[in-house]
């Protein structure tokens, strides 16, 4: 499995601070029949950015620059972690022996098998080097198909 | 046969004399006028012994001539009249000017000057994408683009899509624009997947009807592949065509013949220093219908020194630097809308749209700078989206020497006029 099928497609929306734009991305999803997975919201005090991974990633950066959005699209990981306490403290653990530094990080809303899914934004110069590290420490990426489809 | 205009290569001596002869003229048919009438007494054409003598003169004003309304201003009987136009009304009530079959004829000539002086033909195509009806930048480019015997196509403004379709179709290669539609067209322009360069013919075009920098015409040059010439005017004087830029694009000359040019102090109505910014100051030296003497026309600009290279003598003004009355004093600055223009401009990754938003919270000014971020810069990275910001942050900071905020909005978010554009909202006396 080559690095790219490791990297699920995280939609992101430039967001301006005006009443109803959130509900504008979600309505424009919804028309689409485009199911959100997870989303997070990074904000200032006049923008923001919505990131979002849905299960038809290519038709919702589609959807939405054609509804006039600014939108981007980035490679992040989704990966399995024990849902119990310490479980994410032990991963970030391991990322920071090797150097590695998250930008940012959000969960999905669901588990398997009492795991917790969540998304990791790595540099995209450290991926191997994460990669690496995570398959050492049998922490289990889970590959863009089947986060598009949880 | 070309058209051509003799009065572009007078001396100086020659304009000074047609001056001084046009300027008596316009002092007696000025007298017809009611409102003229008594200011005007006690002065006598033999007063006038070189253009400097216009000083001798009193001064008209805006505020004049609304309240010389309807007809106070008229010099002529009203069977003379074969036009009349209204001004846009930006500052204030609407103003009525009037022209004579020979002004509409003499105002044509002026701006075919100009539009020779930048390179067209009777072979060119000419897109008219002005407003047509009471504003004057419509009418006074058709009848001149027909004058030299350009194919005028009358589109008026807005419509864009349509605008861009005449363009292909019928290969214009001149336009008359509002600078910022001009931006909108190319706008539009991407959206479709059209490249001007390469899909339109477009080489001349004239822009005019708001304020601008230099800056935003060569992003329409870029844009087209073509050159940009600045139009002058105000309906008081005729409309576009008191001054044109010639094809050397160093300053646009005054249609001296037509109109006697000051610059004054707008405080002590003193002539400044050549190549100082002062208030022009306009006096009709044809004009029939409606004469108007020493008309303060609050554009601040300053007369471009030394001989231009295309060879006219006429004197050179520089684009319109500002109004005396859209500077804005923010913190005890004085700042021009067009300084935020000039800076943002200067910045790849916003687009072509600002508002300046003035308010005042806890008795301090505010100026809020909103500006659309293009579709290219948009950056899943917090990082990089605040450092842009703070980057526009500091240009605009060193351009107007006050702080400024800054708001980062999506492209297409903030208001296009397809006219004049708003670009101030100052809400500080509402705060009071």
């Amino acid at each position: 499995m080559t690095a790219s099928d490791l990297l699920s497609k995280q939609v992101s929306v430039f967001l301006e601070n005006k009443s109803g734009r959130l509900a504008e991305v979600c309505q424009a999803l919804g028309r689409s029949e485009i199911n959100i997975r997870a989303l997070c919201i990074a904000d200032t005090s006049d923008f923001g950015i919505l990131r979002l991974i849905v299960d038809r990633p290519d038709e919702a950066v589609e959807v939405l620059q054609s509804a006039g959005f600014s939108v981007g699209s980035t490679g992040v990981l989704a990966l399995r972690i024990p849902d119990r306490p310490g479980g994410l403290g032990e991963v970030l653990d391991r990322l920071q022996e090797v150097d590695v530094n998250v930008e940012y990080m959000y969960a999905f809303f669901i588990t398997i098998a009492g795991d917790a899914v969540v998304l990791f934004k790595i540099d995209d110069a450290a991926l191997d080097a994460t990669l690496n590290v995570l398959d050492g420490a049998g922490i289990q990426v889970i590959p863009s198909d089947e986060v598009y489809r949880l | 046969m070309q058209y051509s205009d003799d009065a572009v290569s007078l001396s100086r001596d020659e304009i000074a004399s047609v001056q001084v002869g046009l300027l008596r003229e316009t002092i007696a048919r000025a007298r017809r006028a009611p409102a003229y009438q008594d200011r005007l007494q006690g002065i006598s054409p033999d007063d006038i012994r070189s253009p400097d003598d216009v000083r001798k003169l009193p001064f008209t004003s805006k505020e004049d001539l609304r309240a010389g309304m309807p007809c106070g201003f008229l010099a002529v009987p009203m069977r003379d009249v074969v036009r009349m136009h209204y001004s846009s009304g930006t500052t204030g009530l609407a103003t009525a000017v009037y022209h004579t079959r020979d002004d509409l004829h003499r105002w044509a000539q002026c701006v075919a000057r100009g539009m020779l002086a930048g390179g067209v033909t009777d072979e060119d195509v000419f897109q008219n994408m002005m407003g047509y009806g009471l504003f004057t930048g419509g009418l006074g480019f058709h009848y001149a683009g027909e004058l030299i015997g350009c194919m005028t196509i009358p589109a008026g403004s807005g419509n864009t899509e349509r605008q861009i379709h005449l363009m292909h179709t019928f290969g214009s290669s001149v336009l008359h624009i509002i600078p910022s539609y001009a931006l909108r067209v190319l706008y539009v322009c991407d959206g479709e997947g059209i490249d001007p360069l390469r899909e339109l013919s477009v080489r001349v075009i004239y822009v005019g009807g708001e304020p601008h920098s230099d800056q935003l015409c060569r992003r329409i040059e870029d844009g087209f592949g073509a050159k940009v010439h600045n139009c002058y005017g105000l309906s008081e004087m005729c409309g576009p065509g008191v001054a044109m830029e010639c094809a050397a694009q160093q300053g646009l000359h005054v249609c001296e013949d037509h109109f006697l040019l000051e610059v004054l102090d707008p405080d002590s109505l003193e002539p400044v220093e050549p190549g100082e910014p002062g208030e022009i100051v306009l006096t009709t030296l044809r004009r029939e219908a409606m004469p108007l003497i020493r008309y303060r026309t609050r554009d601040i600009a300053h007369v471009i020194p030394g001989d231009c290279p295309c060879g006219s003598r006429h004197v050179r003004v520089s684009r319109i630097e500002g109004r005396t009355d859209d500077m804005l004093v923010v913190k005890g600055v004085n700042v021009y809308p067009m300084q935020v223009e000039r800076a943002l401009l200067g910045i790849d990754e916003v687009g072509r749209n600002y508002v300046i938003t003035l308010d005042r919270p806890a008795d301090l000014d505010r100026m809020t700078i909103a500006v659309e971020l293009t579709q290219q810069a948009f950056a899943d990275d917090m990082r990089r989206l605040n450092a842009l910001r703070e980057r526009i942050r500091r240009r605009l900071h060193s351009e107007l020497d006050i702080g400024v905020e800054v708001e980062l909005h999506e492209p297409g978010a903030l208001p296009v006029t397809e006219g004049k554009a708003v670009r101030v909202i100052d809400r500080r006396d509402q705060e009071k």
